[in-house]
């Protein structure tokens, strides 16, 4: 018995059919998982559930009527509730008085606090939430802010739920915590749209599955028995990824970088690594570890208060990004939205802000010239888009990343590339992409330097990990001694053990 | 049918559309509009404003305030008769004037860029220092041009057009091409679209910023020069309140106070609608009181017709 319907969405923004024809439904008591690479439409199908977009064309229907909402206020009238991945707390008031915000206990004008602290108490407690009401959301971390937004759900009889990749910054601990609470909220008979692009996370809790690729419904599963990840995967990305990872030897020459002694306000440590030509260098640590400090620190984002920097020998002074790039080393950034993107100008300008210095005279650009690096890259790295004159604004994640290798790629002379998180809150197949990207550079002879959290990605990947924990280099290891537990007691501080995080 | 011309209004050419026909409609309807006299006369009165506009753009893109433009144009103005009146050449007086219209603007630059102090707070403290300065070099009276070749920088003409006219005209189209073709202008939007990637990516960002003010200062300059020669004398008290209608005209232009986006064209109509609106009041005889109002309201609807844009062109 269905109980949430949706018919024929279609939806359609300038240059982009978001969404076409797309139709499935959920049973009521069902937890349903939404998947799709980036841009294949799943933020869109949230939009138009949650009434913050209009669908061209569908309808929606909730417990057998059609749903006709102008806004995100009828949704929440029907019961839908989405909670995005950008939460929608007030920092400064308590978790009581932001679950109560627009419907406060009051007598006169006068909020009853005691009364509210009580009430929204008791309701958190029977909900399984152990978070005290009185603490003001800016003091929770962002696994608690989670279960408050959730607890907003619960408190305003929602029907239907709508989690929009609700793990992506939690801990191993606090997911487990709102997965005990979505299976409560399932024995309920509450709907929940659970958004994601992992998998493990999926196969465990969802009883059915919908799979969107380029806007259209790629696959339908009613259950889950006798579906495999291998083919969620396939139906993702529209063809077989047999190896993410798809590393492959290579020749390994001189020493490329150089760096010694670098150290500054945010890492105090003095440390001191090499990297070398057509080699992959992996940078794992935990969180905070000190990885992306080290390289703003190398590429002169942040001052340097002590160091040295050679290329190819040769002593490099460069002490700001614009110096870096002249001396060949370029950095994409861990933070794509406040340190990559230009918002608001186009992909073509996003990609030729460095190299155009190549192409201009007195000061005036090439614009021709512009236009076909853009296309070069846009063509090579396999960006998305409907024109090279797009906002970069509109693009999905993944095509930003591109467009930002784009931006280096075009560069000339770069002789080290060092990307930090280069797939977070990316697609398999568009990460698979990326990786590709990296080895072609590295045969080219670039050093490359590879800083992320996933250990299957820098295992995957690199030629050798450099491991760093509490703001130092911890342990040096080769692939051949690649072992996940050997990276794992490296990067985690003296007391706790591997098996504490590995499990 | 109105859908197609919802389609125009709210595309990228919506402001010249809507320019376009508020004049065939004025030039039909109002008296005397559109004769040889008015429509130089009209455009005479933006120059001022005009010529500001074109840095103020670059200023405005690059997420920056400059709220000392007026003071520096009655200053420089000042700064140009004196020194003409002093040395008996006019050539030492407008250059005198530009060094002390780029000298305050460099200064506005190097607070704002290396020191990090926001550009609002910033130019609202030199706006006051340099109109003491204009008040205390004149002893706070307006100073006479002695040379009378000085009145010809903006009686003379060319083609039977004033000089100040070309000049508009010329930074028109060298501000345009600085902000679309040259890596200058294209440097200004990225900063605006995003300072810290724009670092990142290697833009000189401190260095773009100050020259950005240095520009402004000295193409206030020009326009002080212009204005101290049309009126005849340096006046410590002119062009007050000016900051605001550069900006109530860029503005108008489409350009974001968000940064990242603005068109030389659109400034040129936003310049045009004020000095239209106003010429248009005058012609009609209706009392300088009430143009205050209309020009507040034009500036809401462009404001409001600018939200219904970028919300017509929605977001992913």
């Amino acid at each position: 018995m269905s109980f949430l319907e949706f018919s024929h969405i279609s939806k359609a923004y300038p240059g982009v059919q978001a969404l076409s024809d797309v139709s499935f439904s959920v049973a009521k008591g069902a937890v349903h998982g939404l998947m799709g690479e980036n841009g294949a439409g799943k933020s869109t199908m949230i939009r138009v559930l949650s009434g913050d977009q209009h669908a061209d064309g569908g309808d929606i229907i909730i417990d057998g009527q059609v749903q006709k909402y102008a806004s995100t206020r009828d949704a929440f009238h029907a019961g839908v509730i989405v909670i995005h991945q950008e939460l929608q707390l007030v920092p400064e008031l308590t978790v009581a008085e932001n679950l109560r915000l627009g419907r406060f206990p009051a007598n006169a004008g006068v909020i009853q606090s005691r009364q509210m602290f009580s009430e929204v108490g008791d309701k958190l407690k029977s909900a399984g939430i152990d978070i005290d009401p009185r603490r003001k959301v800016k003091t929770l971390s962002i696994g608690e802010r989670q279960m408050v937004e959730i607890a907003k759900a619960i408190m305003l009889d929602a029907r239907v739920i709508a989690l929009d990749e609700p793990t992506s910054s939690l801990s191993s601990r606090e997911s487990e915590i709102l997965f005990s609470l979505i299976e409560r909220l399932r024995a309920e008979g509450k709907v929940i749209l659970y958004i994601s692009h992992r998998l493990d996370e999926v196969f465990r809790l969802c009883d059915s599955l919908t799979v969107l690729r380029d806007g259209k419904l790629a696959a339908h599963h009613p259950s889950l028995e006798n579906v495999t990840r291998e083919q969620v995967v396939a139906e993702m990305v529209g063809r077989e990824i047999s190896n993410v990872w798809g590393w492959r030897a290579r020749t390994v020459g001189d020493v490329r970088l150089k760096a010694e002694g670098i150290a500054g306000e945010k890492l105090v440590q003095p440390a001191s690594f090499e990297a070398r030509a057509g080699e992959i260098l992996g940078f794992f640590g935990l969180i905070g570890a000190g990885r992306s400090e080290l390289m703003r620190l190398v590429y002169g984002a942040d001052t340097r208060s002590s160091g040295t920097i050679k290329i190819d020998g040769q002593a490099v002074h460069a002490v700001d990004p614009r110096q870096a790039i002249r001396a060949g080393i370029v950095l994409c950034s861990e933070d794509r939205k406040h340190d990559g993107i230009i918002q608001g100008r186009s992909l073509e300008e996003n990609i030729n802000i460095s190299s155009r210095r190549h192409n201009t005279r007195f000061g005036i650009l090439n614009a021709r010239k512009e236009a076909e690096i853009a296309e070069t890259y846009i063509k090579k790295l396999k960006v998305r888009t409907p024109s090279r004159k797009q906002d970069i604004l509109n693009l999905s994640g993944g095509n930003q990343q591109k467009v930002i290798l784009g931006r280096w790629l075009s560069e000339q002379g770069v002789r080290v590339l060092i990307v930090d998180e280069p797939t977070r809150g990316i697609d398999v197949g568009a990460k698979s992409e990326i990786y590709e990207i990296l080895y072609q550079l590295a045969e080219q002879g670039m050093a490359i330097i590879v800083v992320s959290s996933e250990l299957p990605e820098v295992m995957g990947i690199c030629d050798r990990i450099l491991v760093m924990c509490g703001g130092r280099i911890s342990a040096h290891i080769d692939r051949n001694d690649f072992s996940e537990r050997a990276i794992l007691a490296a990067a985690l501080p003296d007391k706790k053990t591997p098996d504490a995080i590995a499990s | 049918m109105t859908n197609s011309f919802k389609k125009i209004l709210l595309g990228d050419q919506g402001l010249v559309v809507i320019f376009v026909l508020a004049f065939a409609l004025v030039s039909i309807f109002v008296p005397n509009f559109l004769t040889e006299r008015n429509m130089l006369g009209l455009l005479q009165s933006v120059v001022t404003v005009g010529i500001v506009a074109c840095t103020m753009m670059f200023c405005l893109a690059a997420r920056d305030f400059d709220l000392s433009v007026g003071s520096i144009v009655a200053f420089a103005g000042m700064v140009a008769v004196m020194a003409s009146n002093a040395t008996g050449s006019i050539m030492v007086g407008i250059l005198a004037a530009l060094l002390c219209g780029g000298a305050v603007g460099l200064i506005n630059g190097v607070v704002i860029a290396k020191f990090r102090i926001n550009a609002l707070i910033t130019t609202l403290a030199t706006m006051q220092i340099v109109r003491g300065l204009a008040l205390i070099a004149s002893d706070g009276r307006a100073v006479g041009i002695n040379d009378p070749n000085f009145y010809q920088l903006a009686l003379s003409k060319l083609l039977g057009i004033p000089t100040p006219i070309w000049v508009l005209a010329i930074l028109f189209v060298v501000f345009g091409f600085v902000l679309n073709r040259t890596v200058f202008g294209k440097n200004t939007l990225a900063i605006g679209g995003n300072p810290e990637a724009s670092r990142l990516a290697g833009v000189n960002v401190d260095w773009t910023r100050i020259w950005i003010f240095t520009l402004q200062g000295m193409v206030c300059a020009i326009a002080g020069i212009l204005l101290a020669s049309r009126i005849t004398s340096g006046q410590p008290n002119a062009a007050i309140g000016l900051e605001l209608s550069v900006i109530s005209a860029c503005v108008l232009g489409g350009v974001s106070l968000a940064g990242g986006r603005a068109a030389i064209a659109g400034v040129i109509v936003g310049v045009m609608i004020m000095g239209i609106a106003e010429n248009v009041m005058n012609l009609l005889n209706i009392p300088a009181f009430y143009q205050y109002i209309v020009r507040g309201v034009i500036l809401l609807l462009a404001v409001l017709l600018d939200n219904l844009r970028s919300s017509a062109l929605g977001r992913r």
